[in-house]
C-alpha cells in the first residue's frame, strides 16, 4: 500500500498534482521559511565575529556568576519549552487536544520566562551598566583598555533582541494556536508547524548563547 | 489531502526525554568550558562543534527531519550548510586581513 503510493508519487511528480516531499504545503513553507531566517541569523552572528575579530579588544563584561549562571537558565527555559513542544505534538498525534492546549500552554509560559529574564537582563547591562548600542560604559574602557570596541552594544543588542522577537512572536503564535486547537478549529499539521518554528527559535538561542555569552566571559 | 497521515513516524515519550538530556548535559559541558576558561579560538571551535551536534539533535527529532522524505532533507539542510559557509568564507579572511592592517600603522 505505501509501496504503491510511493511509486505513484514518483511517476507523477512532474506532472503536478502531487507532492513530492510529501509534506504539506503549509509545511513546506514553514520549512522554506525556516532556510531563510537561518541566514538572517548566520549573517548577524558572521557580521558580529567579524567586528569582534577586527576589533583591537573586545570587551569580555560577563561574570560567570551572576551573568552566565543567568543566561544558563534562560538556556534551560528554552530548551525545557522545546520539549513541552515536543509533547503538544505528540498529544496531536494521538489525537489528544486538551493535552495539546495544555502542553502549548506549558510551552509558552516557558517562552514568556525566557522573555522576562531576558529583559530583567537588558535593563541590567542599560541601567545598572549603562551599555548603549554604539558606547560602552566607562568602567569598561577602564577595563578594557581605550581600544575595547564600543560596537559591543550594538551586536549584543541586535543579536539578542532579534532572538526575543521571535520569542515573543512564537509565543503568540502558539497562544492562536492552542485557541484554535481548543475550538477544534487545527489539523494536526497546524500544531506540528507551529512546533518547526518553536523548536528553530529554540535552536538558534543554541549558537546565540555560546557565541554572545561564553565568549565573552570576564577572564 | 491530507496525503501525509500515512507516515507519522512517532516519537515515544522516552527518545524525546532522551533526545532533551543529551541537549542539557550538552550544554552544560560548554557552560562548563566557559567556567575553566580555555582559549579563545580552542574555546570557539569546541563550542561551535557542541553547537552543531545540538542543532543537529534538534532538527533531526524535535523537528523530525529525520523521519522526513529524503527529498526535503537534501532541499534544506544542503542549502543551509553552503550559504552559511559561503558566508564565513568570504568574511572571514577580510576581518584577518583588518587584524594585520593595524599591526604595521
Amino acid at each position: 500500500m505505501a509501496e504503491a503510493i510511493k511509486n505513484e508519487q514518483i511517476l507523477s511528480a512532474w506532472g503536478g498534482g502531487v507532492r513530492p516531499y510529501a509534506v504539506g504545503d503549509k509545511k513546506l513553507g514553514m520549512w522554506l521559511f525556516i532556510l531563510s531566517d537561518s541566514l538572517t541569523f548566520a549573517a548577524l552572528l558572521v557580521g558580529y565575529s567579524y567586528v569582534r575579530l577586527s576589533s583591537e579588544v573586545w570587551p569580555t563584561p560577563f561574570s560567570f556568576s551572576p551573568s552566565i549562571v543567568f543566561s544558563t537558565v534562560m538556556t534551560a527555559c528554552l530548551l525545557s519549552s522545546s520539549f513541552t513542544m515536543v509533547m503538544a505534538v505528540s498529544a496531536s498525534v494521538r489525537g489528544n487536544r486538551s493535552g495539546v492546549v495544555k502542553w502549548l500552554l506549558a510551552t509558552m509560559v516557558l517562552g514568556a520566562a525566557f522573555i522576562v529574564l531576558h529583559l530583567i537582563e537588558w535593563m541590567h547591562l542599560i541601567n545598572d551598566e549603562g551599555l548603549r548600542p554604539f558606547q560602552i560604559p566607562q568602567a569598561w574602557i577602564t577595563e578594557f583598555g581605550a581600544g575595547a570596541s564600543p560596537l559591543f552594544g550594538a551586536t549584543f543588542f541586535t543579536i539578542t533582541g532579534l532572538h526575543m522577537f521571535h520569542v515573543f512572536t512564537g509565543v503568540i503564535y502558539l497562544g492562536v494556536i492552542a485557541a484554535l486547537t481548543a475550538a477544534k478549529r487545527t489539523s494536526h499539521e497546524d500544531v506540528e508547524i507551529s512546533g518547526l518554528y518553536w523548536h528553530f527559535v529554540d535552536l538558534v538561542w543554541m549558537f546565540v548563547f555560546p557565541m554572545i555569552y561564553l565568549l565573552s566571559i570576564k577572564a | 489531502m491530507a496525503d501525509n497521515t500515512h507516515e507519522h513516524a512517532v516519537i515515544s515519550f522516552k527518545q524525546n526525554l532522551i533526545v532533551w538530556l543529551w541537549l542539557i548535559f550538552l550544554t552544560a559541558i560548554e557552560v562548563f568550558l566557559g567556567y575553566i576558561h580555555l582559549a579563545v579560538n580552542l574555546m570557539l571551535v569546541m563550542l561551535m562543534g557542541l553547537s552543531i551536534i545540538k542543532a543537529a539533535l534538534i532538527m533531526a527529532y524535535f523537528m523530525h527531519l529525520k523521519f522526513e522524505r529524503l527529498s526535503l532533507i537534501l532541499t534544506i539542510v544542503p542549502a543551509m550548510v553552503i550559504c552559511i559557509s559561503l558566508l564565513i568564507i568570504f568574511f572571514f579572511p577580510d576581518s584577518f586581513r583588518a587584524l594585520n592592517l593595524r599591526a604595521f600603522q
